[in-house]
């Protein structure tokens, strides 16, 4: 395939076939697939008992089946994002405990966050005023960082709580009853934030943006066009030419076309319920 | 044109039958058969055009059959007779109901308002026969012909209340069922002396609704009477509410219509305004918005018919009695379980402390988190169209 066909968000200038890396394994691109789908599938029957009053959560019930399906599918959408937060456990006890990669706790290659994370976020505040140059990312840039780590306590605190209404006589086995009231309150306000926050923050920060736009395929493909990767995370890019990976094994061809269109639709259509939902729940939220 | 026909054919009749008629009118009042020579006819119209004409046939089968025209008619005494008469008296006979009647709300509807419900005079049969507009089957639509008319429900003030009976559990149970013993208009408001329910002697005033509804309800009534609501209606508590104020009076839905369901804990709210904006907030209520009936709603906790306050040791929100009812629904309810708190209030910081301050700090996560994050998009934006439109694809 050469790269004139490949027609991405950048030209390349040369007729060389362009230079892919390698950014997610397999693995981690069918797990962020996962968390979509069911994230994506625990607001549409999550949303619409948060706002239970509205009309439009109210034709949604009707429209699905009625309460009883919208319970069914949110629970069976809180399994399986369990089972995928406990798969990503599993594989950090794995890296971290037994293969003892040190990286992923500390480091360029992690996302606890640093103290060069605090400064980049200072300098780009001051790059959005025309008061610097803009800083230069590493692998995981601040606000990726703090996404994954929103995501991290978010389902923490949303699944904790879901489990403990769920089951809530036998969650009274270990908290007060009167809890449950606070696993509601926390359920639902940190499910709104975190439905809101996906729905603009991640939306634009990762895809929306100008230089991203209309959507960063790399999360579908696993693969970051050369000049692409340099320009976005030039700290990690340089490291690896130091390093002499660059050319390595992380280097690949162009992803299949089929991939990228295919990535193209589901992340297109849900960006799309993404941005209905987000309409109709700040609608209702300051209507109320 | 129609009324001067009708009244040439009585003249013909009147010459064809002169030679008789003046020497018995003379005489005696006149027989039935008399009467019907010119009244018997089909068709047969007043000067005014008014029908005149009584069906023999219908006549002998009626219950007045055996009574003579003049008994009702007592102003004709013989014939010719003069063109206007007096009207009939019922009450010369009836004299209950035409006093209750007099007493009624119907008593100024008509000159004579048996008419109304009883139909055409001449042809009244027992209310035992299905034909009669008084059998409990035809109530409804007897009352109805001046009840489900908008004109006069504007009249006289009144709600349109035939079409909400006729959507009615009463009304269901009556046409589409045929079921005799169903209340129909005239078992609550009675029959002969309805009165406006604002009069204490009225079947349906506040206060007398239970006894109304009791006469086929007797199993909730006792309950009622049982329950604070009951009670309080008793001691003459104005805000007590009756059957009709959670029932309503004529649209009457079957409790277990998902309808009823979605409603109800609404109007319990009416007067519970502080405990029904409580429970909005709950799970329970969310999902019953939602249109799912299996969800606790205001009865399922504290009963319906014999609700007693909490601190009734016989109530089914006592505390001694809370894992039995939570259990209903929550197999495995215990102690601690039944601490949730079902009308819990976030805004309340000195009752719920503790859900007072998750409620802040959740609030206070949400705004400080999308506020920042919102700036630093709207910023961002900002910043890389620029730059990309002053310099190129790129700027680092």
């Amino acid at each position: 395939m050469s790269a004139d066909i490949d027609r991405g968000g950048f030209m390349e200038q040369t007729d060389q076939p362009a230079r892919y890396h390698v950014r997610f394994t397999l693995g981690q691109r069918y797990l962020h697939a996962v968390v979509f789908s069911t994230f994506i599938g625990l607001a549409l029957t999550g949303l619409p008992l948060r706002f239970s009053h509205s009309a439009w959560a109210e034709g949604f019930a009707h429209a699905v089946g009625g309460f009883a399906a919208i319970l069914f599918f949110h629970k069976f959408c809180g399994v399986l994002l369990t089972a995928a937060f406990l798969i990503h456990l599993g594989d950090l006890f794995r890296r971290g405990a037994i293969k003892k990669e040190k990286g992923i706790f500390w480091g360029p290659d992690s996302l606890v966050p640093r103290g060069k994370d605090f400064v980049d976020l200072y300098r780009h505040i001051r790059w959005f005023f025309w008061r610097g140059p803009r800083p230069k990312f590493d692998r995981y840039a601040y606000w990726e960082k703090f996404d994954y780590w929103a995501v991290f306590w978010g389902m923490a605190i949303i699944g904790l709580s879901g489990y403990a209404m769920w089951f809530a006589p036998l969650a009274a086995k270990i908290i007060p009853g009167s809890w449950l009231n606070i696993a509601l309150v926390l359920h639902g306000e940190e499910a709104l934030l975190a439905v809101w926050f996906i729905f603009v923050v991640h939306f634009f920060n990762t895809h929306l943006r100008p230089g991203s736009f209309p959507m960063d395929l790399v999360i579908f493909t696993g693969k970051e066009r050369d000049k692409e990767f340099q320009e976005k995370r030039p700290v990690e890019y340089e490291r690896l030419r130091q390093e002499g990976r660059l050319e390595g094994e992380m280097t690949t061809v162009a992803p299949a076309r089929w991939l990228k269109n295919f990535g193209r639709i589901v992340g297109a259509a849900i960006i799309v319920t993404g941005f209905i939902l987000l309409v109709l729940t700040l609608a209702t939220f300051f209507n109320a | 044109m129609g009324a001067n026909m009708g009244w040439s054919v009585v003249a013909i009749l009147l010459l064809a039958l002169g030679g008789s008629v003046p020497a018995l009118a003379a005489a005696t009042a006149p027989q039935n058969a008399t009467c019907l020579a010119c009244h018997g006819q089909p068709g047969a119209t007043g000067p005014s055009g008014r029908s005149i004409s009584v069906s023999p046939s219908h006549f002998a089968k009626s219950v007045h059959s055996s009574l003579s025209c003049t008994s009702c008619h007592t102003s004709i005494t013989g014939y010719p007779h003069p063109a206007t008469v007096q009207p009939v008296q019922c009450g010369t006979c009836h004299s209950t109901e035409a006093s209750d009647v007099t007493a009624s709300v119907h008593a100024k509807v008509a000159a004579v308002p048996c008419l109304g419900c009883h139909g055409n005079p001449h042809e009244i049969v027992p209310a035992t026969d299905s034909s009669s507009p008084v059998y409990p089957l035809n109530v409804p639509r007897t009352c109805g012909t001046c009840h489900s008319n908008p004109a006069m429900a504007k009249q006289y003030g009144l709600p349109n209340v035939y079409s909400m009976y006729m959507d009615s559990i009463h009304g269901f149970a009556l046409t589409k069922e045929g079921l005799l013993v169903a209340a129909s208009c005239s078992s609550c408001h009675g029959t002969h002396k309805i009165l406006s329910h604002t009069n204490p002697q009225s079947r349906t005033y506040r206060t007398n609704i239970p006894d109304t509804c009791g006469t086929c309800h007797e199993g909730p009534k006792v309950a009622y009477f049982a329950g604070i609501h009951g009670q309080r209606l008793k001691a003459g508590d104005p805000r007590a509410p009756t059957c009709t104020d959670c029932h309503t009076a004529h649209h009457i839905a079957q409790v277990e219509t998902v309808a009823w369901q979605m409603k109800t804990s609404a109007t319990c709210g009416n007067c519970h305004k502080q405990e029904y904006v409580t429970y909005l907030d709950t799970f329970h209520a969310q999902v019953s918005a939602l249109g799912y009936t299996e969800t606790a709603h205001c009865w399922n906790c504290h009963g319906n018919h014999d609700i007693l306050p909490p601190s009734n040791p016989q109530s089914t929100v006592n505390p001694a009695n809370l894992v039995t009812t939570c259990g209903r629904c929550h197999a495995g309810a215990s102690e601690r379980f039944v601490s949730y708190q079902p009308h819990a209030d976030p805004r309340n910081r000195q009752d719920y402390p503790l859900l007072w301050t998750v409620t802040l700090f959740m609030n206070l996560l949400l705004i400080s988190v999308l506020g920042f994050f919102g700036i630093h998009t709207v910023l961002w934006f900002i910043r890389s169209t620029f730059s990309r439109q002053s310099g190129g694809r790129r700027q680092p």
